[in-house]
């Protein structure tokens, strides 16, 4: 008996999410099948890249992204730069310097500065928070407000804030919320239930199911990966079907393959290649389990991942 | 068609002798109908029943073993398309492409160069693809012999009768796969693989191509195969790598039930960070020799930490040797710092401490790979066991120091270690590891 191919599409489908207006606006999800599987039925929308920029600058930088940013002085001016990265989809601007435990910047002046970037870039944006969920909780509030019809991705609400975040991010200033969870798919879904029981709308929500690096502890992120697009598609879990964002370079710049210098580790070579080669493998590792877009920092990052994603879809 | 273990459990002698390596034929029967077992392990099944099962029963993906002695892999055996279904069984491995127009020497050594231990496992590049290119037998046949000199196993991508012939006859001993195999030569090339006892790699342009020419090489009796997804492009490399395991473990097709070799070295020729994307893509989704232009370091690091992720056993946590890990330059009068063998742990934990620049040595019992707070509720982390660590490792003898830190989530230690060890200085540190830099800074 000959090999015949029957296409496999699932009859759920991944929530179809737009961030960003104009021609530049992205649609994320909407496939009807695991990640690049062409042969059961075409990804309505290919997975996405974004770049991460910091409004601490970037002097602590490998040299490549030193090279890139070159003489800017602002972060509008780096963020307008990022936008017109080759293969950069999206700009995601970190609002580090916002951390109580650091610069601790007013909320208002974070909010301001988000507006400025949003206002002199035509691209989507995203904003980060600076990891602390009190002060995120206040900061990302204002952002949303600040932003209101640039339908912006905010990252993110967590467990712990996301009454106040999804409240004005997802109802009332009509940005799409992003629903942080720690690598467990049940967390992933009792957050969306919550922000659902809120009023926020399934459509309006993008998930980050949590990451690691490659190596340090990344199976984990895999099978939640794997797992929850299996339920989302295969089981027609409503509460699953959201897209997922999968910021990876936040993580990898901070384990010892990518921070280690060469003096250190003359075996290794260099630091830039080990950060970039950290970046794109654990990316690429993502997109594979099926994350709709994933966020990173390096040029050469952004354009490797960009290209690999054309040539399968 | 797939037997029930109930199914099954009716033609074994249940006699429950456990020569099987089961506690009864009923165990034994649902492990081999899960794919876990095959069917021959059981000593006492009559000729007709052995019949009647194996083919009914046999996994649906087979084990191909490459190499030898040391070198010996295995590849392909798996019985499930994602790692929570159950575990995934053969880790992909690795190959550096050498060609006669390459520097054979210089690639050769860098290729060795990538050697090192990551918990418990040797990284380092398995295999070399050795390409034949026209140069004629006798020049291929002085390459394999190169690449073979470093003793790794050997890929022979040739379909040249004559030029596999000569490469074998010079490695066949080492238990290279013979990739050369398609359409038009296959029961050549089957001959001359069968002969030298090694597995055959195939290839086609067509998945229906490729299932006719591996079931006609089956119908021959050639079984011991590998499925080259072939280099036409990335998608197709990709979809042919999906749709050939997917046949075989969910639509249980056993023609594709056979490992797969895909060139991405060829399919991303010159682009040494798209190789390495895609080797982490392949990794995930059905890759089970991947060739590469080269492996540099930095592609090793991310590569080889990624694939140690995937082909962990869910059930069986990732631990590091217990014993005394210097940081920063420690030396014996440096503070000591204690924690548990679980992978991640020490990963976060050592990462931290290398931030602070503090010299400590890091000490790491046996807690049975769990986290911090599990082993302590399991009874694996008390103060009896961090003790005993310290004395069975000889600790006071190597380390003059007597000062120990303790995780901040085991602060209840304190009072019972202090009377365990009590030339010791008990300090309690933080309860997450991000808070050690500073921590470690203060301390000093």
């Amino acid at each position: 008996m000959p090999f015949k191919l029957t296409p496999q599409p699932f009859k759920a489908a991944i929530k179809e999410v737009e961030v960003g207006c104009g021609a530049k606006a992205i649609k994320l999800g909407g496939e009807k099948t695991f990640p690049f599987y062409s042969f059961d039925a075409e990804m309505p929308n290919a997975p996405k890249v974004g770049v991460e920029i910091s409004d601490l600058g970037f002097e602590n930088e490998v040299a490549g992204i030193k090279d890139f940013y070159g003489d800017v002085t602002n972060v509008v001016e780096m963020a307008k730069k990022a936008a017109a990265m080759e293969g950069a989809d999206f700009v995601v601007l970190r609002l580090e310097s916002a951390d109580p435990n650091g610069v601790n910047k007013s909320v208002d002046e974070c909010a301001e500065l988000a507006k400025a970037v949003a206002d002199a870039i035509d691209a989507p944006l995203a904003i980060m928070g600076c990891k602390n969920d009190e002060k995120d909780g206040e900061l990302l509030v204002k952002v949303s407000e600040v932003l209101e019809g640039k339908n912006a991705m905010i990252l993110s609400a967590k467990e712990a804030n996301y009454k106040t975040i999804g409240a004005s991010a997802g109802m009332a200033y009509g940005q799409k919320v992003g629903a942080e969870s720690a690598v467990d798919i049940n967390l992933a879904k009792q957050l969306n239930v919550l922000l659902t029981q809120l009023g926020v709308k399934g459509e309006t929500v993008v998930m980050n199911l949590g990451t690691a690096a490659a190596g340090y502890g990344y199976e984990y992120v895999a099978s939640t990966l794997d797992r929850t697009k299996a339920a989302a598609l295969g089981q027609n879990d409503d509460m699953l079907q959201m897209p997922i964002i999968t910021p990876i370079s936040t993580e990898t710049y901070g384990v010892k393959e990518a921070i280690a210098s060469e003096d250190d580790m003359p075996e290794w070579g260099s630091q830039e290649t080990r950060a970039i080669d950290m970046e794109v493998v654990t990316a690429a590792a993502c997109l594979a389990s099926g994350s709709n877009a994933v966020i990173l920092r390096h040029p050469a990052s952004v354009a490797t991942v960009s290209t690999m994603i054309k040539e399968l879809m | 068609m797939a037997l029930t273990g109930i199914q099954i459990f009716k033609l074994t002698p249940k006699k429950n002798c456990k020569e099987c390596g089961s506690p009864t034929c009923m165990a034994f029967s649902m492990k081999v109908a899960q794919g876990a077992v095959t069917i021959d392990k059981c000593p006492h099944m009559s000729e007709e029943a052995l019949a009647q099962l194996s083919e009914a029963t046999a996994p649906p993906m087979k084990t191909i073993t490459i190499g030898a002695g040391d070198e010996e892999h295995k590849l392909g055996g798996e019985t499930v398309l994602f790692r929570h279904e159950k575990t995934l069984v053969s880790k992909n491995l690795y190959a550096v492409n050498l060609t006669a127009a390459d520097d054979a020497d210089a690639k050769l050594a860098a290729m060795t160069k990538v050697d090192y231990d990551r918990i418990g496992e040797r990284m380092y590049v398995e295999l070399v693809n050795v390409k034949y290119t026209g140069e004629g037998a006798d020049a291929y046949a002085a390459l394999v012999q190169k690449a073979a000199a470093t003793g790794r196993t050997l890929v022979l991508e040739c379909a040249d009768a004559d030029a596999a012939k000569a490469a074998l006859a010079v490695c066949k001993d080492k238990g290279p796969v013979l990739n050369g195999a398609n359409p038009s030569n296959y029961e050549a090339m089957s001959a001359i693989a069968t002969e030298a006892g090694v597995a055959l790699g195939v290839t086609a342009d067509t998945l229906e191509a490729l299932y006719d020419t591996v079931a006609a090489l089956e119908k021959a009796g050639n079984k011991n195969l590998v499925l080259d997804v072939g280099t036409a492009s990335i998608k197709d490399a990709f979809s042919k790598a999906v749709l050939i395991r997917r046949a075989a473990l969910k639509d249980e097709d056993r023609t594709f039930g056979y490992p797969s070799i895909v060139n991405i070295g060829a399919i991303a020729a010159g682009k040494p960070e798209l190789q390495a994307a895609l080797a982490a893509v392949f990794t995930l989704k059905y890759g089970s020799i991947l060739v590469m232009e080269d492996m540099s370091y930095a592609q090793a690091l991310a590569l080889y930490g990624l694939r140690q992720n995937i082909y962990t056993d869910p059930q069986k946590p990732m631990k590091v040797e217990p014993g005394i890990y210097p940081i920063n330059g420690a030396d014996e009068n440096s503070v000591c710092v204690t924690t548990v063998d679980f992978a991640l742990t020490y990963f976060v934990v050592s990462g931290e401490l290398e931030r602070s620049g503090v010299p400590c040595n890091l000490l790491i019992s046996d807690a049975g790979g769990m986290s911090v707070l599990t082993a302590w509720a399991a009874g694996k982390l008390s103060a009896g066991t961090i003790a005993k660590f310290i004395e069975e490792h000889e600790i006071a003898n190597k380390i003059k120091n007597r000062t120990l830190i303790i995780p901040g989530k085991v602060a209840v230690l304190k009072g019972e270690m202090e009377a365990k060890l009590p030339d010791w200085n008990i300090v309690v540190g933080t309860t997450e590891a991000v808070q050690l830099v500073k921590f470690m800074k203060d301390y000093k």
